[in-house]
């Protein structure tokens, strides 16, 4: 039978993806450009029998999301930049207290109010750094309306696998864009629901990682009672000062990610088997260096595409590699230098690392690419 | 006869972090008693807080205990009941967790009228910073950053509860124990927001700069200016100055949140 197609809008594919994945509750607050998210979340969940909120403010929509998912229930909220910037201190308490959601950003530009319709790609360093105090991140850049859905869907299955936030950054373009889309029959792509509790209610620690890195996690009125706080904590969730237990959690924390690097890190290359220069771009950008890529091989460049679906935990290794055959790396970025920071570190001086980055709301188009492509051959 | 409250609290989580003659401790055996008449299934009541002294209590109790950040707990304890409105909602705090840094999210849960007992224990103070003025410092008190006299008007949080729209509204003091279970347990029956006010003492850092020589100086203050609402109606305005009303000050019916949200499900799956 021929699956399911529709053209849609960015926004609307991951609304779709996040009921695919099993999500029963939303809590948000407007925002442009991710408010088609909300709208259509606030159609689709209740007729999954789920339901969905519209918070007083932006702190509260990231509140109730780890609130709700404490039931046990798959939980999201979506919003762009400047809201992220207000969701920052509960990003850390889901974080730090180990609760599984999902934040999508619509990115547009910034600081502040900035060009609330132009699009952005200014919010990546904010993904990874944006809350106080040491902690993991991950975030997905999907590229394409379609792919927005599937890492939708990662998103979550990631969210309840490591059991803490995952955020998912599109920019206003590719929010907005309308594409054909099909759609996964129900079971197609993996959905994963957080390990439930190996134990009974009387044995049941939140956060004892004796049996792996990630504890599972029951849900409030499931029969277990627990508690849950945003500070430092031992093994049976309650408070602790003893620096023993502390550094302990903070690490396996935070190595839950790193030593999962190869589970979380996707990427795809194109045509970077011979390159001379790398082309490094995600998102919307991703799609103009593709097409860079194609007009110049036509004019005999060995140029390549490195396109990561996932940024934070940083595509260390494969980056590293093509830093180590090529001459030059081209981050393109609608931002004036953010990821780039990330391929300097990690090139560790293999190669030439240059920038090219827009914030005049326009979108980086190929030409512009192919231009700074020239310059460092 | 000696009230079983032990088998309430969490087993090895005593002492408490109170100061000796904080009156926190009076509330959370009142809200024990409270649970206890109600009857509430503990593995199907979630207890929310904030942060500061009195959002240290849900630690105490042996139920699902979610301590939150500063402010937030209304919020947090909305997504609870939304995504599972079956539980029992209890949240506590203090002054200014609840209504300086939290009063948008408090005045946006009794708006909705979402089913959750609020306690909010108004001490006048930030007790765990070490006694900064809060929107419940009386004008003209002192505390560590008003040290000339507090310049700010007062926040009355159960006018602004029955403003906003919370469905059953009340005040008591820590100095009437016996009140609080009482209201505590009518605010848990009542369907939909209950807001319970317990003025309440802070001896360490707000008793102490105003001229309260003892706790007992402090509860015998709450005795002396608390008046039962239904008395005050018989007193004139004169009578009423510097006293405080108490017992239940509003009550009534109005649609339920997660109930209109359930007709919202029904309707969006055409039934």
């Amino acid at each position: 039978m021929a699956k399911k197609v529709a053209l849609l809008q960015g926004n609307q594919a991951c609304a779709a993806g996040a009921i695919y994945a099993g999500a029963k509750f939303f809590a948000g607050y407007p925002i442009t450009p991710s408010t088609e998210v909300a709208e259509e979340l606030s159609n689709e969940l209740p007729k999954v029998g789920g339901s969905f909120i519209q918070m007083e403010d932006e702190i509260a929509a990231m509140a109730a999301v780890i609130g709700g998912s404490l039931t046990g229930a798959k939980s999201i909220t979506a919003t762009s930049g400047p809201g992220v910037s207000l969701k920052q201190e509960l990003i850390g308490y889901a974080c730090i207290a180990e609760v599984p959601c999902v934040i999508i950003n619509v990115m547009r530009g910034g600081p502040s109010t900035g060009m609330p319709t132009g699009p952005g790609q200014s919010d990546v360093m904010q993904a990874m750094w944006g809350t106080h105090g040491d902690h993991a991140a991950i975030a997905l850049v999907p590229s394409t309306v379609q792919e927005i859905f599937t890492e939708t869907v990662r998103a979550f299955n990631l969210a309840e696998k490591y059991r803490m936030p995952v955020q998912v950054l599109f920019d206003e373009i590719v929010g907005h864009m309308r594409e054909r889309i099909e759609f996964p029959e129900p079971g197609e792509l993996e959905v994963i629901d957080r390990a439930a509790p190996t134990v009974g209610p009387a044995e049941y620690k939140p956060y004892d990682a004796t049996k792996g890195q990630v504890p599972p996690l029951a849900a409030f009125g499931s029969g277990y009672k627990f508690h849950v706080t945003g500070l430092n904590k031992a093994a049976d969730g309650f408070p602790t000062t003893k620096a023993e237990y502390v550094d302990a959690e903070e690490r396996r924390q935070i190595n839950k990610v790193k030593d999962n690097a190869d589970d979380i890190v996707k990427f795809e290359e194109y045509l970077t088997e011979d390159a001379e220069v790398v082309i490094w771009a995600y998102g919307s950008t991703a799609r103009s260096a593709r097409y860079a890529v194609n007009e110049l091989r036509k004019e005999g460049v060995k140029v390549g595409l490195f396109r990561p679906l996932t940024i934070w935990p940083f595509p260390e290794k494969r980056t590293f590699e093509l830093a180590k055959q090529c001459k030059a790396i081209v981050v393109a970025e609608m931002n004036l230098g953010q990821m780039v920071l990330e391929v300097e570190r990690v090139a560790k001086g293999n190669c030439v690392v240059v920038h090219e980055g827009r914030v005049d709301g326009e979108p980086i188009n190929p030409g512009q690419i192919a231009a700074k492509v020239k310059e460092v051959l | 006869m000696s009230y079983d409250y032990e088998k309430s609290i969490r087993p090895g989580k005593l002492p408490h972090i109170w100061c000796p003659g904080c009156g926190h401790g009076i509330v959370m055996k009142g809200l024990i008693r409270a649970m206890d008449t109600c009857g509430l299934d503990r593995t199907n009541t979630a207890i929310v807080s904030g942060i500061g002294c009195a959002s240290r209590l849900p630690g105490y109790l042996d139920a699902c205990t979610l301590h939150t950040a500063h402010g937030r707990a209304a919020a947090f304890a909305t997504g609870v009941k939304m995504a599972k409105p079956s539980m029992n909602v209890i949240v506590c705090g203090g002054d200014g967790d609840g209504t300086a840094i939290g009063g948008n999210h408090f005045i946006h849960a009794c708006r909705r009228n979402i089913d959750m007992t609020y306690v909010v224990m108004n001490n006048f103070i930030y007790g765990m910073t070490g006694g900064q003025f809060s929107p419940c410092t009386p004008t003209g008190a002192k505390a560590s950053t008003t040290p000339y006299g507090n310049p700010d008007p007062v926040f009355d949080i159960s006018k602004l509860a029955i403003g906003a729209g919370a469905t059953f509204v009340a005040r008591t003091t820590a100095a009437h124990p016996r009140e609080i279970d009482k209201l505590i347990t009518m605010g848990i029956k009542h369907k939909g927001m209950a807001i319970i006010e317990v003025l309440d003492d802070c001896p360490t850092t707000y008793g102490r700069r105003n001229k309260f020589r003892s706790v007992v100086d402090m509860m015998k203050h709450l005795k002396a200016n608390a008046v039962p609402a239904v008395a005050a109606a018989k007193m004139t305005a004169e009578q009423l100055q510097g006293k405080f009303l108490t017992g239940v000050l509003f009550q009534e019916e109005r649609p339920e949140y997660t109930a209109q949200y359930a007709e919202v499900i029904k309707r969006a799956q055409g039934a």
